[in-house]
């Protein structure tokens, strides 16, 4: 049985890495199309072409074909000056026209954002401030479908649980149960301790399996996945926030005692200069902070090292043919072992998030932490 | 820099989707899915606690029924031993009591004999006291027919009384 089951995951493995290294490819290879509006045909741009893929967007490109772009527009909503706009992107013809006095800034300080425009021509107005952009880009969607994904499996999984109490778990159950024990057990239990873990597990596990189904989207390479959601450094900071938040607003008596008078610690170095009361307030922000960090740098790095493997075959291409064709083979390979690693860390930075947050809630809750802490060793 | 800049809108849109994501999750899933797991382990500790419970009742059953077999058969063999020895006991007791009978019916009978002896000996005595007197009658009777016999007798008689 639990054979066949490992069996069944590998060959999922398998097949999902063919397909994403295989659509990568194809997916890259209409990148060069990007650049065709200026006129005749660019050289191709590995830098631009990885940092197009890895920052967020107000279109979600799917591929193009020679000058033909196949792309699904989103809504723009724009909030300038008190007046609220709302519009699809497909209005900015790819970021090729402005709309309603805004534009995609082609060039400069805010490259890629939407600017307002001078009057009557298609220029970005340096003077006028930048319109807050609340629109929903590609991350927002592709951060709405993790949410209904999210929803839906563990709603339905949950119906089970209520429905065939006591019965083994089956189907998408047993595949997700491990994980929400592993949290339990390995993560919450041993963090937070038996008295208090059951507050924070519903947060913990949303913070997992967020994190988890979104890096794993991130590295399916066409749509609905292919958005570097959780290497995007918002989505990290809201994540670090939460945390962060949550662990400001359980500290007990005996954690903000650490903070201002840290035990064991010469009394020199809190009178009269409080020197380690300041690091340990710097070390409040620096927590979430590092989680934060951690996360958008794992999650970019590998879109950006799996992007370059691809890069490589049209580089190579465009010096010649045959040498493109030579290269995909290598970087195909090297594709399909970052793709593997990538899920490692998908599932490890997942954890390494939710293992943090879960010992800051942990140290937060306490109870006369020192005492017990300083009698251990 | 946009790489590292946060933008507004996705920051406003990811703490909107999450929040929400994590209200209706922790309403709608992770409290029932922990409630469940909870509930099942507690389950599966007690049928485990149970079947525990139920072996050690087994064997201690097993072992006390041994033991009233064991008891059971020592019973019987206790009782076995005791029907003997009653029945060895009633046996000599039988014995013992027919022979006394026979002892006391054969002292009863040489008593009767005894006695039937003595009235027989008793009856011939008086029979022969009876026959002595008569053969004394007619002896007396012949020798005292004349007077001088009769005198003669009974001074004799006379000087017995006087000898006393």
């Amino acid at each position: 049985m639990n054979n066949l089951k490992h069996r069944g995951l590998y060959s999922f493995f398998f097949i999902l890495t063919g397909i994403l290294t295989l659509v990568s490819a194809r997916d890259v290879s209409a990148s060069p199309g990007d650049t065709h509006h200026e006129g005749q045909q660019q050289e191709f741009n590995a830098g631009r072409m990885i940092v197009d893929h890895i920052i967020d967007s107000h279109e979600w490109h799917i591929l193009s074909i020679g000058h033909t772009h196949l792309s699904i527009p989103l809504p723009v909503i724009l909030w300038h000056e008190g007046k609220l706009d709302v519009f699809m992107s497909s209005k900015f013809h790819h970021g090729h026209e402005a709309y309603k006095g805004y534009m995609i800034s082609p060039e400069g300080e805010h490259k890629g954002k939407i600017v307002r425009t001078k009057e009557g021509l298609a220029e970005e107005d340096a003077a006028a401030s930048l319109p807050l952009d609340f629109s929903v880009t590609r991350n927002v969607l592709s951060l709405f479908i993790s949410v209904v994904l999210l929803l839906v499996i563990f709603i339905s999984i949950a119906r089970r649980y209520q429905k065939n109490r006591d019965e083994a778990p089956r189907g998408l159950q047993s595949l997700l149960e491990p994980l929400i024990l592993f949290i339990r057990d390995e993560i919450a239990l041993p963090s937070i301790g038996p008295a208090k873990y059951e507050r924070y597990m519903p947060y913990l596990l949303t913070l997992f399996f967020f994190i988890f189904f979104n890096n794993l989207m991130g590295l399916i390479p066409f749509f609905p996945g292919g958005a570097n959601l959780t290497g995007n450094i918002a989505v990290t900071m809201v994540l670090a926030l939460f945390t962060f938040v949550i662990t400001t607003f359980s500290g007990n008596r005996a954690y903000w005692m650490h903070i201002v008078n840290a035990p064991g610690v010469p009394w020199w170095l809190k009178i009269p200069v409080p020197l380690m009361p300041l690091v340990e307030l710097i070390g409040v922000f620096t927590k979430p902070f590092v989680l934060m960090v951690r996360l958008f740098a794992n999650i970019t790095a590998g879109h950006i090292i799996m992007l370059g493997f691809i890069s490589l075959i049209f580089i190579f291409g465009n010096i010649s043919a045959g040498l493109g064709y030579g290269v995909s083979v290598i970087s195909i390979a090297f594709a399909i072992f970052m793709t593997l690693l990538e899920m490692l860390v998908a599932f490890i930075q997942a954890f390494v998030f939710t293992l943090l947050s879960a010992l800051y809630f942990g140290m937060a809750t306490e109870d006369h932490g020192h005492a017990a802490h300083e009698a251990k060793h | 820099m946009e790489l590292v800049s946060p933008g507004i809108g996705l920051i406003f849109w990811m703490t909107l989707s999450f929040g929400l994501v994590l209200f209706l999750l922790r309403k709608f899933a992770w409290k029932p899915i922990m409630k469940a797991l909870h509930e099942r382990e507690a389950n599966i500790d007690a049928a485990i606690h149970a079947a525990d419970k139920a072996r050690e009742e087994m064997e201690a059953l097993k072992f006390s029924n041994e033991q009233l077999l064991r008891e059971a058969k020592e019973e019987r063999d206790a009782l076995l031993r005791d029907a003997r020895k009653v029945r060895e006991a009633m046996l000599e007791d039988a014995k013992s009591r027919a022979k006394e009978e026979a002892e006391r019916i054969l002292e009863s009978a040489r008593a009767g004999i005894e006695f039937e002896k003595m009235a027989a000996m008793t009856d011939l005595q008086n029979q022969l006291a009876q026959l002595s007197i008569e053969i004394a009658e007619k002896i007396l009777r012949e020798e005292l027919s004349d007077k001088h016999r009769q005198e003669a007798f009974i001074s004799r008689l006379m000087k017995d009384i006087k000898i006393n």
